[in-house]
């Protein structure tokens, strides 16, 4: 079975969030209705989002790293948000394994959203009903677009490539590889949700001169001999 | 957690009027056996109308919760699953079986269909329809309570106490219920009434106090570290992402001080259990017709503080990842 899911790779974000301004242009303007905002020009401006990048700091001063950490529904596997829903408006897709809520059975209860440990599921407040990341259901699924389109509007946005996209259930995609071959690691697995979505851990990029580099014999740096040969028997006189 | 009106009165509402029906068919249960006097069908019409009542109040309270109440009744379909679904099949099949008890009882239709040791055990319609009762409304604490005991990443919900809180406390404030009625109109049930109440109380007092006891000292086992898969012991959260409030701030965080947590825990440890046990013990002494009534409205006033406790009380993994606006 396929399941569709983001590898978001922690060494290049840079926090730009683009991914965040397209998914919400993306999903604002389909046939789901606005993804509502209050007060957007005023002070405390709120509104739905279903991507969201948060940034952290690691470390204490000076040895401090700044984490740009993308956070959306993560598509669990074994989703705690899905069985809760009393009305069934809340289901993981049969066939690519994306979670969604069917906007028109959502009765606005609120249960799935305790039910999910990661906080990815919003209220939309004027239509007041369950909203969260569908992975752009409406690009991915559509086979009228061309095939390098039919991918999550986050994904086409990000400028450093840090969100990868695919089959984690292919070993050979994209996103398999990437989580085998660079620790791609799951959130909070302590609670048994599988998530789908994966994150690649930042790897150190130090960079290590030995001494040997500086000295070997066609280093640039060393002197260069600009002594002005005359008479002597130079390499040019020896006949090989 | 954010404590939401809405809930916390649909579950002491609810409560309340389970435990109302749980002790009029205890009542006849011990009148039938002639341990108690024989009451008339009005005292059993009249308390299952007050239980309806408040079934109905704890239902209309729950719409509040809802954003589309008008689909509510959506919530039935996933009973196989969710134990909401559960909960909103059972509160009308409950709602059902009261109403019937009350209507066979005012209507008379209490003919026996069978008399077991000469005469000792008279069973009629009213038996079972009670019988039937007993069992939803139990079937119906325990689904409330799961709703609860389910989210395991709630840590402080996720347990055994918390359905039996909801079991005892519920039955405590019905019974006292069943006690100020009985007070109300003068009969001699209150002490009987009042008696039960007091054990439910106590029980309630040793499964509450036991669950404050185990979440005093829980250790989470969601963190930073396992929130952002990040290991280091500092982590420190620069921003969340946006710059006021989002549904995760305003759904999950109770946004009270430290003391009004704790002021509202002593409030209701006074409020639920010592106060209302003298009350109805002082009741009984003086033979007080108002002190009961007294003992039943300080409960449930207290009752109201102890579900908002519930709530806050409640630390969701989510809100490891909201803890800096910027
Ligand atoms: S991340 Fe949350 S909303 Fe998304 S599938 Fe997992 S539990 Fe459900
Ligand atoms: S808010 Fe909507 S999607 Fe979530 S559990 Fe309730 S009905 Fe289901």
């Amino acid at each position: 079975m396929t399941q569709l899911a983001l590898v978001i790779d922690l060494n290049v974000c840079v926090g730009c969030h683009a991914c965040v301004t397209s998914c919400k242009q993306w999903n604002t303007s389909g046939w789901a209705g606005p993804m509502v905002d209050e007060n957007p020009y005023d002070a405390n401006p709120t509104g739905t989002f279903f991507n969201r990048v948060q940034t952290y700091e690691i470390g204490s001063f000076p040895s401090t790293e700044t984490v740009h950490f993308p956070k959306s529904c993560l598509h669990c596997e074994d989703p705690p948000c899905v069985p809760v829903c009393p009305t069934g408006a809340s289901y993981k897709r049969e066939d690519n394994g994306v979670v969604l809520v069917d906007y028109d059975k959502c009765i606005g209860c609120k249960y799935c959203s305790w039910a999910c440990p990661y906080g990815v599921r919003e209220l939309d407040e004027q239509q007041q009903v369950m909203k969260k990341c569908t992975l752009c259901i409406d690009r991915i699924a559509d086979h009228t677009l061309p095939e390098p389109e039919r991918k999550p509007a986050c994904v086409m946005a990000c400028p450093t490539n840090a969100r990868l996209y695919g089959d984690v259930h292919d070993p050979d995609s994209e996103v398999s590889v990437a989580i085998r071959e660079r620790g791609g690691y799951a959130l909070m697995p302590e609670w048994g949700t599988n998530p789908a979505n994966h994150y690649l851990p930042r790897q150190k990029t130090h960079m290590h001169v030995t001494e040997e580099d500086l000295q070997r014999s066609d280093n640039p740096l060393t002197k260069e001999d600009i002594t002005v040969y005359q008479g002597e028997e130079t390499m040019e006189d020896v006949t090989w | 957690m954010h404590p939401a009106f809405s809930v916390i009165f649909l579950t002491t509402l609810i409560g309340a009027g389970q435990g109302l029906f749980l002790a009029l068919f205890t009542g006849q249960l011990y009148s039938t056996v002639r341990l108690v006097e024989q009451q008339p069908s009005s005292f059993y019409a009249v308390g299952s109308a007050l239980s309806l009542a408040l079934l109905v109040g704890g239902l209309a309270a729950s719409f509040f919760h809802l954003g589309r109440p008008e689909r509510a009744w959506r919530a039935a379909a996933m009973w196989r699953t969710s134990w909401l679904s559960r909960e909103v099949i059972v509160l009308p099949a409950m709602m059902g079986l009261v109403f019937l008890y009350g209507v066979f009882h005012w209507a008379g239709w209490t003919q026996p269909w069978l008399v077991l040791g000469e005469g000792a055990l008279t069973i009629d319609a009213t038996f079972v329809l009670g019988m039937l009762g007993v069992l939803v409304a139990l079937v119906l604490f325990v689904s409330t309570g799961m709703i609860y005991a389910s989210v395991k990443f709630l840590q402080e919900w996720s347990s055994p106490y918390t359905i039996a809180n909801f079991i005892f406390l519920g039955t405590a404030s019905g019974f006292m219920l069943a006690a100020a009625y009985s007070a109300l109109i003068g009969n001699n049930l209150v002490s009987f009434f009042g008696t039960w109440a007091v054990i439910a109380t106590l029980l309630g007092l040793g499964t509450r106090s036991a669950s404050l006891m185990r979440n005093a000292t829980l250790k989470h086992r969601s963190n930073l570290q396992t929130a952002i898969g990040v290991r280091h012991r500092g982590i420190v959260q620069k921003s969340q992402g946006f710059s006021a409030d989002s549904f995760n701030t305003r759904e999950f965080f109770h946004h009270q001080s430290l003391r009004t947590l704790k002021l509202i825990r002593v409030a209701f440890l006074i409020l639920v259990f010592p106060v209302p046990i003298m009350l109805v013990l002082l009741g009984y002494q003086l033979q007080s017709t108002t002190l009961p009534i007294l003992a039943f409205a300080i409960q449930y006033l207290g009752l109201l503080a102890e579900r908002w406790y519930f709530f806050a009380e409640a630390q969701h993994p989510q809100n490891l990842y909201y803890q800096q606006v910027s």
